[in-house]
């Protein structure tokens, strides 16, 4: 098992390095598309040691994206000039950037994570929403990042490698985690809180710890989208872009982490589907507002996957059935 | 002062809607212990119902804006929210009565974001305005009053605090004296007892999703005589206001609703006249946090605790 | 005497206005087995809520080695070497039975996040050294067939076992069984009452067992304390016990006595 990830981050790294020399060759279509995908992996997976492993519910994912996404850009566009033009000067600066983003949110994360010690379910939920809404507040008054008119400027220093090798990072952090005699403090806690006080586990640690690590991933795929559309608005880091992770994470199985992957390459790439669909001359004109807008077709999938399949279409121990 | 007057008017006004919406989530949290995410988009469906029932309702009242018209509206559209409040309830959360509370609320996320983009899809996307069902105007107060004359209060205020004031006593007839108002109490007490003791849990919870989503939908018209341009998406911040409400005056308890939602509209406003508008969210939310760091029971509610 | 290893002196748990336990005080030495007894709803859970801090007194005091655990939180007492078992059984629902006790491990271990992410070779000896402590618990119980399955298909009695298993891998020096028997045919029951004997023995343990069934409390324990309502209303060795109209009184009611 440990061996198996270790070599399965290896290979995913130099596999990504490999098909990053041959990005000039890639439509810029798919290119966009694949990125997207590799940042929604680190999303994803990230959330699901959060939500699956430890089971705190969070909906705020998009919130520690944006606490990212404007950390890393605003030290790419304050010190960018730093450590030079140079090949090797900006991409140190790049790590740096997403480093710092990742780190802003943790801190994001930690700021969540401790009142979440006090909550559960259905109140954590809300918190973690209202979380979400207050970062995106403190963003749109605050002039140097912007504020309501969006940043932008950053170079386009994320590319094919990086996202795919911290996407591969991601995931193993967060199965060598769970697959360890520490990190089964995430599972207990999900199982049985009270349970698992008993056996000696500190169940604040390790929330607080879910939360800050699940952070610093969102920060850094925020970094990561940042660096990549080079232009980041508020409105982008909304609810329903929480709603979106959650919805990768619920479809693809709570705690299974290549469930949850697989849902977010085909969440990614069925709103683009949806979209050829909405052109196409055969489809009747009522239908197309449907294929348009990926939402209506998500809330039916989140509602029929609950009532028939609730551990989500790739399996994963779900969740659990409670006495009342 | 005559400032402060008038914030307390405005926030009072704005806190019955919230107040309202409020007692929604803490009448089915009580029965259910779920928070029914999508009851904020109830309340825009009712604003909805409005829209369409309006023209035809108004006709049938004589033409023009009247009060019987506006009361017709707002009982046709409290109607339908109870019947589309019920419909939702035994659809997509009755499956799903044993299973765990998440499950529960990632449905109702799901119903939530249904009804707003399904609404987008019926409705339109763009905001449209809301007929004049009754001619919402500032009223004339006496010079006689002095100071006081400068205030503005408007008929729509005042049919805010006229129907509020009806509905809450109406609810507190209900839940005290009728039979299925008992029920409701009892379910929320202690929900294995009740049905031992021969209440009909299934329609007890019927009853509480139509009460709850006609007192939504009251207030989707009491807002949009006030601000008559709706759209599909007006019901999540107000949703999640008033859910805040009824967190701040203890879920699941009624008259902590009706508290909470005053309290979150007289807070609203004193942000908007002395702080800054664009932290109203942010610090609703910010109280929201607090209340459930100090005291997660809230203002009115009883602690809960795990039995080991 | 030396002092003793759990000691509760006037402790009282009040819920609004009910008093669940009141002004119990008893003390349990290093290696005895203590039965603690009494009808349904005398507080025999409370007690076990209270000694590993899922409540808080609202009076009194509890020591454990010396040292009070009031106030702390129950990773922490269970850390200083009281572990439990659950009435209503309490696995990690979604773990094997491995995992389970190998959970229970977590605190002990000397090395923490960063070497479970980096693996090296400290991590891997540590992680041999687990494996191997739990497989030989599962072993001692019976448990080694089943050590893969997801805990929930086990059989009740088995999970009622693998709680013991779970509680004995924090390493405790005293254990606390709640009705460890509950549901258990007699078979069951004898070979539950020699486990725990042998458990006793073998780690040298202090145990304090709450138990329903009358046979296995009066065949095991060396002393056992009867509460009533809240309240101690006998201790004694079981021969005592047996013979004290107050607890004849408190199990068949006033006129039997």
């Amino acid at each position: 098992m440990i061996e198996r990830t270790k070599i399965l981050l290896l290979v995913a790294v130099l596999a990504s390095a490999a098909i990053s020399l041959f990005a000039g060759q890639i439509n810029p279509y798919y290119y966009d598309i694949l990125i997207s995908i590799g940042i929604n992996i680190i999303l994803a997976t990230s959330l699901n040691l959060v939500n699956g492993y430890t089971g705190q519910f969070s909906l705020g994912h998009a919130g520690f994206m944006a606490a990212g996404a404007y950390g890393s850009a605003w030290l790419s566009l304050a010190f960018g000039y730093v450590l030079g033009t140079s090949a090797a000067g900006t991409t140190t600066m790049f790590v740096l950037a997403l480093t710092t983003g990742g780190l802003i949110a943790a801190l994001a994360g930690l700021a969540v994570g401790i009142p979440s010690l006090r909550l559960r379910g259905d109140y954590l939920a809300i918190v973690t929403l209202g979380f979400n809404e207050i970062i995106k507040g403190v963003i749109q008054n605050a002039e140097p990042l912007g504020a309501q008119r969006g940043l932008g400027g950053m170079g386009q220093h994320t590319n094919f490698f990086w996202t795919f090798a911290l996407a591969a990072l991601t995931v193993y952090v967060v199965l060598n985690l769970v697959h360890s005699t520490y990190g089964s403090g995430f599972l207990a806690v999900r199982d049985d809180e009270i349970a698992a006080e008993a056996m000696g586990i500190n169940t604040t640690k390790y929330k607080v710890l879910a939360f800050v690590i699940g952070a610093f991933f969102a920060g850094v795929a925020g970094g990561l989208y940042a660096h990549f559309k080079q232009f980041i608005h508020p409105e982008g880091f909304n609810f329903l872009r929480s709603v979106d992770i959650v919805v990768m994470v619920i479809l693809g199985g709570m705690g299974s982490t290549a469930g949850v992957i697989l849902a977010a390459i085909l969440l990614t790439i069925l709103p683009e589907g949806l979209r050829a669909l909405a052109h196409q001359p055969w489809l009747p004109d009522s239908l197309r507002p449907i294929a348009e807008n990926r939402m209506i077709l998500y809330s039916l999938l989140l509602i029929i996957l609950m009532i028939t399949r609730p551990q989500g279409l790739f399996g994963g121990p779900g969740l659990k059935r409670r006495k009342a | 002062m005559i400032e402060f007057l008038q914030q307390l008017i405005n926030g009072l006004a704005q806190g019955s809607i919230y107040a309202l919406i409020a007692l929604g989530y803490t009448m089915v949290f009580g029965v259910l212990r779920f928070i029914n995410f999508a009851h904020g988009d109830v309340f825009m469906l009712g604003a909805f119902a409005g829209l369409y029932t309006a023209p035809s309702l108004l006709k049938l009242c004589g033409g023009g804006p009247s009060f019987p018209g506006a009361a017709a509206v707002l009982l046709a559209a409290m109607l339908i929210c109870a019947v589309i409040g019920i419909l939702i309830e035994k659809l997509c959360y009755r499956p799903l009565r044993d299973r765990p509370r998440l499950t529960v609320l990632i449905t109702a996320i799901g119903v939530s974001l249904f009804l707003e983009n399904a609404g987008q899809y019926a409705f339109g996307a763009d905001p449209q305005s809301f007929p004049e069902i009754i001619t919402d105007r500032a009223l004339e107060i006496p010079e006689s009053w002095g100071a006081l004359s400068a205030l503005t209060l408007t008929v729509g205020q005042l049919l805010v605090f006229g129907v509020t004031f009806f509905l809450l006593i109406g609810l507190r007839a209900i839940v005290r004296h009728t039979r299925t108002g008992m029920a409701m109490r009892a379910l929320s007490f202690n929900p294995v007892a009740a049905s031992l003791m021969g209440v009909n849990t299934d329609v007890v919870i019927s009853f509480t999703f139509g009460l709850g989503s006609a007192l939504a939908g009251a207030a989707g018209i009491l807002t949009s005589i006030q601000q008559p341009s709706i759209d599909p998406l007006m019901g999540i911040n107000i949703g999640l206001k008033a859910f805040v409400a009824a967190v701040l005056g203890g879920i699941g308890n009624i008259p902590g609703a009706a508290l909470g939602g005053i309290l979150i509209g007289l807070l609203e406003a004193l942000v908007v006249g002395y702080i800054n508008p664009s932290y109203r969210d942010a610090i609703v939310f910010g109280v929201l946090i607090l209340i459930l760091l100090v005291k997660p029971s809230g203002l009115l509610g009883k602690p809960e605790r795990e039995k080991v | 005497m030396s002092a003793p290893l759990l000691h509760l002196e006037n402790a009282t748990m009040q819920f609004g206005g009910l008093k669940c336990v009141s002004d119990l005080s008893f003390a349990v030495g290093t290696g005895e087995l203590i039965g603690l007894i009494g009808p349904n709803g005398a507080g025999k859970t409370t007690v076990f809520n209270l000694i590993t801090g899922v409540y808080r007194p609202t009076l009194g005091n509890i020591t454990f080695a010396g040292k009070s655990v009031v106030g702390h939180r129950p990773y922490r007492i269970t850390s200083r070497g009281i572990a439990r078992t659950f009435q209503n059984i309490r696995l990690f629902g979604s773990l094997s039975v491995f995992e389970n006790v190998r959970t229970a491990c977590n605190m002990h271990l000397r090395h923490g996040i960063s070497h479970a992410l980096m693996r090296g070779p400290k991590f891997a000896a540590e992680n041999r050294e687990t494996e191997c402590f739990v497989d030989e618990l599962l072993t001692i119980f019976g448990l080694t067939a089943a050590r893969d399955e997801p805990c929930r298909n086990l059989p009740y009695g088995d999970q009622r076992r693998l709680e013991i298993v779970r509680a004995l891998a924090t390493r405790p020096k005293l254990l606390l069984l709640d009705e460890p028997a509950a549901g258990m045919n007699p078979t069951e029951k004898n070979e539950l009452m020699k486990l725990i004997r042998f458990t006793q023995e073998k780690f040298g343990l202090a145990v304090l067992l709450v138990e329903h069934d009358m046979k296995v409390v009066m065949g095991i324990c060396q002393r056992i304390i009867v509460l009533d309502y809240g309240r101690k209303i006998a201790e004694g060795t079981p021969a005592q016990i047996r013979s004290d109209p107050k607890v004849i009184a408190a199990y068949l009611g006033k006129e039997a006595a």
